[in-house]
């Protein structure tokens, strides 16, 4: 009798797919943190306590400078952030943290306290991809984490193709890559060919911190240290891994689809 | 059984002075090794230590019904030895890791390839095995597969559409983790065990954690003893509830698909409550946890656990109510008993095909020590099988977690540990969600990391995902490959 029940069960159960974006954001896990802030005007004279606690050597305070974060080497352990009295470093509890340029992840300067979150594609593009957008991911020395947060946005909780966004079994049928993982040695030659086999006009998106600058594994000579280093990336999406919600944020505000306005699909 | 043999025996998450490992010359170590593995041990690490320009050969055994581990070594030596593999297949993927890693060639290995190094821009694959005949053609698929996965290189051998023969090569996710472990732990360390297979954080972190606390002389408090085996539990019922979506996906029975997606979210949120991070990351540290699980959270954690686990139950209920689901998983990817055994199967692979292993049980470490799930065993060898263990084990984590979640240990969460004892073997085995993870560390004279070996529990079942598609059609191949979900990157390190 399992299809009275499905259909029963179904029928309780309603919609599953939250309202975000239309309605408000679900609610990060309140330990979770969110994106890191850095207030270096805090910092006391001559205090470098965040430095040697980072396991990724994402924080630097070079002499009489103001302290350095780069979130894109971040893996949010938060060690930093236990370590500093004056709470020169926070967190926000914000999710939203992806960029288009590699020097929005980097905090500490004046005026740079915190992310400065990614813009739209350019027009052209946008109007290419805006409306659907097909992804080839590729894991290249990923660990899992990341491949099943972004996995995770095409069930039914997120449902991410009524954005018109989708993952594709070829880079034939794709518009872009998706990178996770630190990009092995092992993974430089796969990675390229899947780059190349992408048609033009093409986007690439880095998931996580291994994507972004190595991750836990920075420095190892087996891996190159992130995406950049085989192809040019678009979009910069940092965590460890990124929260589904992070990676959302990332691809909507690509596509300019966040913002409520009105449809501005061309009258022909 | 364990008894009378001459390797040093040790129970697991303990440790012993690097000098009381007793050493033979190779032939006799290779021998030593082969009659414990004829007296029903399993293999669970082969490794080499370095030794100047030498190498000695490392063997950690598993007597499961003693509940015992046992370790010995060979004298250093360099150039070629007596293959194990001749006559204990288990030993064919280590052998294969040694000779690349330090140069020993065991003799008469009837495969010896690559696992893992790089040659320019991607791993040293090697020839591949080939099936000859006019009606046999090969198809190969990988590194970059169709999903939402890691990479890997599927090498087919088949007759229409029958397999005859699948090679298997990894290697494409290597990041160095355990070279990188020499000279440690370093500050990255912890970070690195979090993300060696990153679905497994977990039962990694706490076998790395278990290391430290072992070389210190120290236990973790046994409320983080607790909190870890809560942990290690939803991690299993987050992975198992994904992977019976993901069969129910491959036979397009979307219901349970759609339903086991979002479940096992909710699972990972769980996880989430407890610490921030829904894979487990920064709650697991040598010498405790660094969150705690309050009352109030505690309660929270149990009412929504209930909620997912009903949901659980009623998603995995469509599915084995679904005749057309169990006729498509039914004697399709058969591992037989003798096989599993043979190639030294773990997990929930091996308790499949009927054979009675699990960590938990066996090697009781930790909270384990205090309460234990039960076993959960299937016969049959198929998708079926594997399918129906991971449905009892989503039961019975379920069950051992609503226990301990009303009955937590009261105390701290950390212990300050002592620095890492000099010359000192530790071995730490945890039960994953795919089996048995194994740690072995062995210390130098100022207590770093002289070898660090990892054993995630893909390494021993790959070989096992190979022996399943023999005779099966390739167009099988998903099911079978889902009904194993194995790690590239706990594989490739």
């Amino acid at each position: 009798m399992f299809v009275i029940d499905t259909i029963t069960h179904r029928l309780k159960r309603g919609c599953e797919t939250m309202a975000y974006p239309k309605g408000p954001a679900p609610a990060l896990p309140d330990r979770h943190g969110g994106a890191l802030k850095v207030d270096a005007s805090k910092c006391a004279d001559g205090c470098n306590a965040c430095v040697p606690v980072c396991p990724t050597q994402a924080i630097a305070r070079p002499n009489g400078k103001p302290v350095v974060l780069d979130l894109g080497r971040c893996i949010f352990c938060a060690a930093c952030v236990e370590v500093c009295p004056p709470k020169a470093i926070a967190q926000t509890g914000d999710h939203r943290m992806a960029v288009r340029r590699r020097e929005d992840l980097v905090l500490g300067e004046p005026g740079r306290e915190q992310v400065r979150l990614a813009a739209a594609l350019d027009e052209k593009l946008r109007r290419l991809f805006g409306r659907s957008l097909r992804l080839r991911v590729v894991s290249a020395g990923g660990c899992g984490g990341c491949e099943a947060d972004t996995n995770v946005l095409g069930t039914i909780g997120w449902d991410l193709s009524r954005f018109g966004i989708q993952f594709v079994a070829s880079p034939r049928h794709a518009d872009g890559l998706l990178i996770t993982g630190c990009v092995s040695k092992n993974m430089e030659l796969a990675l390229k060919k899947a780059w190349d086999a992408v048609a033009e006009p093409k986007i690439v998106i880095a998931v996580g911190a291994c994507a972004i600058a190595g991750g836990p594994f920075v420095g190892n000579p087996q891996i190159l240290n992130g995406a950049a280093s085989v192809v040019p990336v678009d979009l910069f999406i940092p965590g460890c891994p990124p929260h589904p919600l992070t990676i959302l944020d990332g691809l909507l505000r690509l596509l300019d689809r966040l913002e409520q306005k009105s449809e501005t699909r061309p009258v022909t | 059984m364990s008894a009378a043999t001459p390797f040093a025996l040790l129970a697991n998450a303990t440790s012993l002075p690097w000098a009381e490992v007793p050493a033979w010359p190779v032939a006799e170590f290779v021998r030593e090794t082969a009659g414990e593995l004829t007296r029903g041990a399993r293999l669970c690490a082969w490794f080499g230590v370095s030794e100047g320009s030498e190498t000695r050969l490392v063997a950690v055994l598993a007597f499961d019904a003693d509940n015992t581990l046992a370790v010995a070594r060979s004298t250093p030596f360099n150039g070629a030895y007596p293959s194990l593999t001749t006559t204990h297949p288990q030993a064919h993927l280590f052998e294969r890791e040694v000779w690349e890693q330090h140069g020993l060639t065991p003799e008469g290995h009837p495969w010896l390839k690559p696992v893992r190094r790089t040659v320019g821009n991607a791993p040293a694959n090697g020839e591949f095995f080939r099936v000859d005949g006019r009606e046999v053609h090969e198809v190969a698929v990988g590194p970059i597969h169709a999903g939402v996965i890691e990479p890997g290189h599927f090498r087919f051998q088949c007759a229409g559409e029958e397999v005859l023969h699948l090679e298997i090569a990894l290697g494409y996710q290597h990041r160095g983790v355990e070279e990188a472990l020499t000279g440690g732990p370093h500050l990255a360390t912890m970070s690195q065990m979090e993300t060696v297979a990153g679905d497994t954080t977990i039962a990694h972190a706490t076998a790395h954690a278990t290391i430290m606390e072992s070389l210190a002389g120290t236990e973790a408090p046994l409320r983080a003893q607790w909190l870890r085996a809560v942990a290690l539990e939803l991690e299993r019922l987050a992975n198992h509830t994904g992977d019976m979506g993901a069969l129910a996906g491959d036979v397009a029975f979307l219901p349970t698909m759609s339903a086991c997606g979002k479940i096992r979210g909710d699972f990972l949120n769980l996880t989430a409550l407890i610490c921030g991070n829904r894979f487990g990351r920064g709650l697991v540290r040598p010498g405790g946890c660094l969150h705690d699980l309050e009352p109030e959270r505690a309660a929270q954690l149990l009412a929504r656990l209930k909620t997912a686990l009903t949901d659980t139950r009623q998603a995995v209920a469509w599915f084995w109510d679904a005749a057309s689901v169990r006729a498509r998983f039914e004697n399709v990817g058969v591992v037989f008993p003798a096989q599993a055994t043979e190639i030294g199967m773990v997990g929930p692979a091996a308790r499949a095909c009927g054979l009675v292993r699990d960590v938990r049980y066996d090697h009781p470490a930790g909270w384990h020590r205090f309460a234990q799930v039960p076993i959960s065993v299937w016969p049959g060898g198929d998708v079926f099988a594997r399918a129906r263990v991971r449905s009892l084990e989503i039961r019975r984590s379920g069950e051992y977690l609503q226990e301990q979640l009303v009955s937590p240990a009261e105390g701290g969460l950390r212990s300050e540990l002592a620095p890492p004892a000099p010359d000192t073997l530790a071995v730490a085995l945890v039960e994953g969600w795919r089996g048995e993870v194994c740690h072995v560390a062995l210390t130098d004279a100022a207590g770093r990391f002289r070898r660090y070996k990892i054993i995630d529990p893909s390494f021993h079942n790959w070989t096992g995902m190979t022996l399943a598609l023999r005779g099966t059609a390739i167009s099988d191949f998903p099911i079978c490959n889902k009904s194993f979900n194995l790690s590239y990157c706990g594989f490739d390190l």
